[in-house]
């Protein structure tokens, strides 16, 4: 009886120190909404550039998850026939409107130490809704309490069903430059 | 040792189910409020009647219109091919909301210039506006008849379009238009005439999609000082990057508002159908992207 006791007010106390680390947990997660995505297709015959300056992004240090969102009418291009075009006839924006990465760094880093590291995540891509597993590699800069992740790839058309007619003037190229920088900061600051 | 096990036991189904959670906290967080709807239309056109959109910035919208003769015109005129009337039209984009352009249409020898702006623009999302509403003005020269006083070969246009896309596919728009002739072309029409367009598209695929509008006028139809007819008109768009090609019959031989709204004396009742086409041809004049548009 008096054994029974004693378990309940131990497990009681484990379910407090689990609910606290998990609030701990929370603290541990680094965000932003200003990411900044820029892509480039550049062929012999015109170099087409776009930018998207509400990236989003969310880093779990404790789990080393990631996940990295954006809407696709936030590309903004220069020349805003363009951005119509790929609006509407390549990323089917209505249909598909983001573009997201969810996925894991696979990297072991301690985030209480500032520094420069190599990284790559693995997760799955979906853009045009089609979703590809992939992985990424990029740099991830710890210092003064931000992590800034950069990281360049490139994206086939091909892997997500972007069509891109015959009959259109304008060169396109196959394989599409893309850029990225996020500047995540703490979530409960 | 017996702890840790607990923790990790307790730890473990949380973390699986992680990612996804990540995403969506994402998506509750997105602090983006309004997304432009953009492409209603394909074109500034939906067939004769001016549509909502207008040209982008630095974009040059040279446009060549054609509108043959009557299909019922038989055999000999080989169905309305033989007879074209056209429009050449120059469309330029000031600012993304601001546009202005000129043209020519062959028949009466017209001179037409308009400006158009979007004053409301149609957005999605948390801060939700439900249509985009575009002003158009326009004033032209018939120079045809030479007898005329100056003033009595000019006339006026203005229309609200309000258009609604309610979808990937379909658009609806609602032209209520005015327009004022100093001296109208046949005695027994007033000068003064107000029409309300309604037209609209549905997008077949990417590329296509068809099109039609309907001018209702506010006058009696056909009277035998005025052998006048509502306009209404049936087409496809295609579009190709740059390219625009509407194709259409229509019971309209004009392309400009004073024509298809004010003088159609075709009906389609009696087969009075002309075929036509709209070209689009957009350049760029960004200097980043000399070349055309994609």
């Amino acid at each position: 009886m008096k054994s029974w006791f004693v378990h309940a007010v131990f497990y009681t106390m484990v379910a407090v120190a689990v609910s606290g680390v998990k609030g701990f947990a929370q603290s541990t997660h680094y965000t932003t909404n200003s990411g900044i995505v820029r892509f480039s297709s550049k062929t012999p015959l015109e170099n087409i550039e776009a930018e998207n300056k509400n990236g989003q992004a969310i880093l779990n240090t404790s789990t080393g998850e990631i996940a990295v969102r954006m809407t696709m009418k936030n590309f903004n291009f220069p020349n805003k026939l363009m951005q119509e075009h790929f609006n509407e006839n390549y990323m089917e924006s209505e249909k598909f409107p983001t573009g997201t990465f969810s996925g894991k760094v696979e990297t072991s880093i301690d985030y209480s130490r500032d520094g420069l590291y190599d990284v790559t995540a693995t997760g799955k891509f979906t853009v045009h809704g089609v979703t590809k597993s992939r992985s990424i590699q990029g740099k991830m800069n710890i210092a003064s309490g931000k992590i800034t992740i950069t990281a360049d790839f490139q994206v086939a058309l091909s892997d997500h069903k972007i069509e891109v007619p015959q009959i259109v003037f304008v060169k396109i190229a196959q394989q599409i430059q893309v850029q990225a920088q996020f500047v995540l900061m703490p979530v409960n600051k | 040792m017996k702890l840790y096990r607990i923790l990790l036991l307790l730890v473990i189904p949380a973390m699986s189910q992680a990612q996804d959670d990540l995403l969506n906290q994402l998506q509750k967080s997105d602090s983006i409020q309004a997304y432009p709807v953009t492409a209603t239309f394909k074109s500034t056109r939906i067939v004769n009647g001016q549509s909502v959109e207008t040209m982008k910035r630095k974009h040059l919208d040279f446009r060549i219109s054609h509108r043959f003769g009557r299909v019922n015109s038989g055999a000999y005129q080989f169905f309305g091919l033989d007879q074209a009337t056209m429009r050449m039209g120059f469309e330029y984009g000031v600012t993304d909301r601001f546009m202005v352009g000129v043209g020519r249409s062959t028949s009466q020898k017209v001179y037409d210039f308009f400006g158009k702006y979007k004053l409301i623009q149609q957005t999605s999302g948390a801060k939700h506006i439900p249509v985009s509403v575009t002003l158009f003005g326009g004033t032209g020269l018939a120079t045809v008849n030479r007898e005329l006083e100056f003033q009595d070969k000019i006339y006026y246009t203005a229309q609200v379009l309000i258009a609604r896309k309610f979808g990937e596919r379909f658009s609806m728009q609602v032209s209520p238009s005015y327009l004022y002739r100093n001296k109208s072309l046949v005695v027994g029409d007033d000068k003064l005439l107000w029409a309300v367009g309604i037209g609209g598209r549905y997008k077949l695929s990417k590329r296509v999609s068809v099109n039609a509008e309907y001018f209702w006028t506010a006058r009696e139809k056909n009277t035998p000082t005025a052998p006048y007819y509502d306009s209404m008109s049936v087409g496809v768009d295609i579009e190709t990057g740059g390219h625009v090609f509407q194709l259409h019959f229509t019971n309209s031989l004009g392309m400009i508002e004073k024509q298809f709204i004010g003088e159609t004396t075709g009906s389609w009742g009696k087969g009075d159908i002309h075929y036509g086409f709209n070209m689009s041809r957009t350049f760029s004049f960004d200097r980043k992207n000399r070349k055309s548009a994609p």
